[in-house]
């Protein structure tokens, strides 16, 4: 397998006037491609903290950030957000849209970015918000979509640029449940389909929806579990039950 | 099982087949394949307790019984109706079995709850996997449900014990 995104020891300290707080303490891990990858913890794990070391957006006290073979928390600022642009697609909780644009305008935004052509750019982005369940949706503006709709909308503008792996950051923490259910279906196509996605969250359920579930607890990697393909559910109705 | 039978029958499922359809009617493929033996030692355990009566019914010749509640049996299911059903919460297998081998020093208490923390994830797995599946009842909905949610409540539970024995562990 190839590995899209690695960390070794990764370390990160803040110094919040005097007081030292170890947010990580040495985290190794590794997402191969295809992988869907969730890491879990309660709020303060450091959980946050790891996304944004493993995006480029923060740097870290000490060990690495390799990123499709390249090590990357080294970069220039400049260096990172192209990187980010090309190779990361991100969700976040609120969504985060541009308000003043169109759902579609939103979507194509990225492949404008890194020079797509503006006609190629509607047409990916009208494929993809078709394949969402969103393609009734181009020319409304954020605030008009629900939670559901706008976060499949935010799904759309991370998967245009065919990115190498997919970041979301407690994807589902802002939606009501059958809204968390059908963005879950959603990321679970998007593996289906080979896309690379690692997701944080404090949420068990959204965890279970991963291939591989990484614990998180006090800045450490504290248990891994690789989960399997569902196993039959049945009521425990036994036969002469206390009758 | 044996109230559960005693309000089909209330409710006009005289028959042995007619009781194995409702369940799964309500419960679809989340009930076990009953086979007709359990269906049928049941009603005989609830005739023997006169709880209900069958009778042949008049004309039929496969020997298909029909039941009905006697009045013990009424007296029972309203018994069962007006008594609110005790939560279960102190009855859990895993607990019991962290402390006793835990304190017989006979495994590490960590690697028991780290095995069972992902024993609860690979079932909420098996029960949103049940979930985005057609055609399932709302009673079978909402039991699995139900069941999602006390999986959240035992990891949670999993976290306050291991936070609990870590903070033992290492005093201050």
């Amino acid at each position: 397998m190839t590995r899209v995104l690695e960390a070794r020891g990764l370390a990160k300290t803040y110094d919040t006037g005097g007081a030292e707080v170890l947010a990580l303490r040495g985290v190794d891990l590794a997402i191969e491609r295809g992988e869907f990858v969730a890491i879990m913890g309660p709020s303060g794990c450091g959980k946050s903290t790891l996304l944004n070391l493993l995006a480029g957006l923060d740097r870290p006290t000490a060990g690495e950030v390799w990123l499709d073979g390249d090590r990357i928390d080294r970069l220039s600022e400049a260096e990172l957000a192209r990187l980010r642009r090309r190779k990361i697609g991100f969700v976040f909780q609120f969504f985060n849209l541009l308000p003043t644009l169109s759902a579609v305008e939103n979507v194509e935004l990225p492949l404008l970015l890194v020079g797509r052509r503006r006609k190629h750019a509607r047409r990916t982005a009208s494929e993809l918000m078709h394949e969402l369940g969103v393609g009734d949706k181009r020319a409304a503006a954020p605030a008009q979509l629900s939670g559901g709709q706008q976060q499949r909308v935010a799904l759309a503008r991370a998967l245009a640029n065919t990115p190498h792996i997919v970041l979301g950051d407690e994807p589902t923490g802002n939606l009501d449940s059958a809204a968390a259910r059908e963005v879950l279906g959603l990321l679970r196509a998007a593996r289906d389909r080979g896309q690379t996605l690692l997701i944080v969250t404090h949420d068990a359920r959204v965890a279970a929806a991963a291939d591989r579930i990484v614990a998180l607890r006090d800045g450490l990697v504290s248990d891994e579990t690789e989960l399997q393909a569902a196993r039959p559910v049945a009521l425990p109705f036994e036969s002469g039950d206390r009758a | 099982m044996r109230e559960l039978f005693l309000a089909l029958i209330a409710g006009k499922f005289g028959y042995g087949y007619e009781l194995k359809q409702a369940l799964e009617q309500e419960f679809g493929e989340l009930l076990p394949a009953l086979n007709a033996g359990q269906i049928y030692s049941t009603l005989a355990r609830l005739e023997r307790d006169d709880l209900v009566v069958g009778q042949h019914v008049e004309g039929d010749s496969r020997r298909k019984r029909v039941y009905e509640l006697t009045d013990a049996g009424r007296a029972a299911l309203a018994r069962w109706i007006e008594t609110p059903v005790p939560g279960m919460w102190l009855k859990d297998e895993f607990f019991m079995k962290l402390v006793v081998v835990a304190s017989a020093g006979l495994a590490d208490p960590k690697t028991l709850i780290d095995r069972q923390r992902r024993e609860y994830l690979q079932s909420l797995r098996d029960l949103d996997a049940l979930l985005a599946t057609n055609g399932k009842g709302v009673a079978a909905e909402l039991l699995v449900e139900g069941a999602v949610l006390h999986a959240k409540a035992d990891l949670e539970w999993l976290d306050l014990i291991e936070h609990r024995l870590t903070m033992r562990e290492e005093p201050t």
